[in-house]
């Protein structure tokens, strides 16, 4: 069986991380981190600022550089990858930042096509109309020719989240895409996540410290109504059980099960977090 | 210690400044290559400049034309205000004034934007989307800070060379036909290409520095700050210091 074949079955390794440890001069940010990513299921990172959740997002796409420690995206060794080689690997890989990460100088429009236009050889047109259809995926198809300035908190992280799946990756990493937004806009972010998992199938990591939207997330799925609209429904036992949480602690992660077991957890660092 | 640690930063600094010059270099022979942002860089570069570069040389040449009179006056030979003028515009003054006016005007802002982008993660962002920012970002600039200083030198060396004509002829009272042909006669193909070479040197030297300290910055908005200082402060020392080495150099080849 070759590695596209098994990365092709249901229940594949999409992301695996083995004893990952990174440290910046005297301070270990990642000390001992090791998890499995499995295809169209969803990994949600939680733990205080500075444990080093965002850190291995960046690791994952290559952006940072493990100290020691094994990571195999779709089947590649990025740890062992130049930057060129990296490339390939991103192809298959969006990543959402932290405040969104949208370049100031471009339209929402370029934004959101922006590797499509740049990176791909696919004709103007047919570019324009995915841009047209993501952004209406995500609700903001009137807003094609604003700038990021002339965005809000919540539309620039949907806007971000639209310029990750323009190119239709397979995976996707969220680094805190709901902090700093009010609740009813971070629900608005957390069903586009839940749609992308469940309707496009997408693998999802999400990094975040909101308790809410991380359960939100977890205990919800997107379901396809008979007259092809979608909507966001609590989740059958099943698809709950494809969601699991990591908890990082210190570098090190402390907790790892789905939703029930993190709450029934008897841990006191955990009932501290979950309090 | 103190001492050992500044080196060791200094070291650093050489070290990545002397990685990004090669992998700039790499990126220019190769491909992929962003068109349109060289073109965009080498209007903001170019013609953005124009101005300030068209003001400088204005002013140095005629505020060089009054100073020289005055010290010619002592020999009686304001006839030759024109060389004087001419062969320091040409070889010295244009090449380093534009540079250090580039390093004010584009140095900042290259540092400026490229180290909004770092603290905002959008270099983080243009590599997830699988672009090389040294291929997108820099190699634009250098590109167009190397094509477009030549250009402004050539421009704020004739604008020196007329606001010097200005001067000589409505305040030291040199006749128009004199000044010109003393203005050629003092150029020699030496001088022309010392006056050339320099600005190719000193407009890299200034666009890699300002792309160096940009995408080196840390620490938010206030490294961003930092950096835009560093870059305009770096750059202008840069400046003289590699005209100067770049002048005794060309004399060695040339003369």
């Amino acid at each position: 069986m070759t590695a596209t074949e098994i990365l092709d079955e249901t229940g594949a390794p999409v992301i695996v991380c083995d004893h990952v440890r990174l440290s910046f001069d005297e301070h270990v940010v990642l000390e001992d981190v090791s998890f499995t990513l499995i295809k169209g299921h969803t990994k949600i990172i939680l733990g205080a600022s500075g444990s080093g959740k965002s850190t291995i997002l960046k690791i994952i796409t290559g952006l940072l550089r493990a100290d020691s420690g094994v990571i195999w995206v779709n089947g590649a060794r990025v740890d062992r990858l130049s930057e060129r080689e990296m490339m390939a690997v991103r192809a298959d890989l969006g990543m959402i930042f932290q405040e969104g990460a949208l370049f100031d100088s471009l339209t929402v429009r370029e934004n959101v096509g922006y590797k499509l236009y740049e990176e791909t050889d696919m004709p103007i047109e047919q570019v324009d109309r995915r841009v047209e259809e993501v952004l209406g995926f995500i609700g903001l198809g009137e807003f094609l020719h604003r700038m990021p300035s002339e965005l809000s908190g919540g539309q620039r992280r949907r806007v971000a989240i639209a310029r990750a799946m323009a190119f239709k990756p397979r995976i996707l990493l969220y680094d805190e895409a709901t902090t700093g937004l009010d609740p009813i806009t971070a629900t608005t972010v957390d069903d586009e996540i839940i749609k992308l998992r469940d309707i496009e199938n997408v693998s999802s990591l999400v990094v975040t410290h909101q308790l809410r939207d991380a359960f939100y997330i977890a205990t919800h799925m997107a379901a396809k109504k008979a007259d092809g609209t979608v909507e966001v429904v609590p989740a059958t036992p099943e698809k709950e059980r494809e969601a699991e949480f990591i908890m990082f602690r210190d570098g090190l992660i402390c907790f790892e099960g789905d939703a029930d077991a993190l709450r029934r957890s008897k841990d006191p660092y955990l009932q501290t977090f979950l309090s | 210690m103190f001492l050992e640690i500044w080196l060791k930063h200094a070291a650093l600094e050489v070290q990545e400044y002397v990685r990004l010059v090669g992998a700039t270099f790499r990126a220019i022979v190769t491909r992929p290559r962003y068109r349109h942002d060289i073109v965009e860089q080498l209007d903001l570069i170019g013609v953005g400049s124009l101005t300030v570069v068209l003001l400088t040389g204005f002013f140095t040449g005629a505020a060089l034309a009054s100073q020289t009179g005055l010290t010619l006056d002592q020999y009686g030979g304001r006839a030759v205000v024109g060389k004087l003028i001419s062969s320091s515009m040409i070889k010295e003054l244009g090449p380093v004034l534009t540079a250090l006016m580039l390093t004010g005007r584009i140095g900042s802002g290259i540092a400026a934007e490229l180290g909004s982008m770092v603290v905002t993660d959008q270099i983080y962002a243009l590599r997830a989307l699988g672009t090389d920012p040294v291929r997108k970002l820099v190699v634009p600039r250098v590109i167009a800070g190397v094509l477009m200083a030549p250009v402004l030198t050539i421009i704020a060396d004739f604008v020196g060379i007329v606001g010097g004509w200005l001067v000589s002829r409505f305040q030291l009272q040199v006749a128009s036909g004199v000044y010109w042909s003393s203005v050629t006669e003092a150029l020699y193909t030496q001088d022309v290409w010392m006056g050339l070479i320099k600005p190719f040197v000193l407009g890299f030297a200034i666009v890699t520095i300002a792309c160096h300290v940009g995408l080196r910055t840390q620490g938010g908005t206030q490294g961003v700050g930092k950096a835009t200082t560093v870059a305009v402060v770096a750059g202008s020392v840069a400046v003289i210091a590699v005209d100067f080495f770049v002048t005794q150099l060309l004399i060695k080849l040339m003369y």
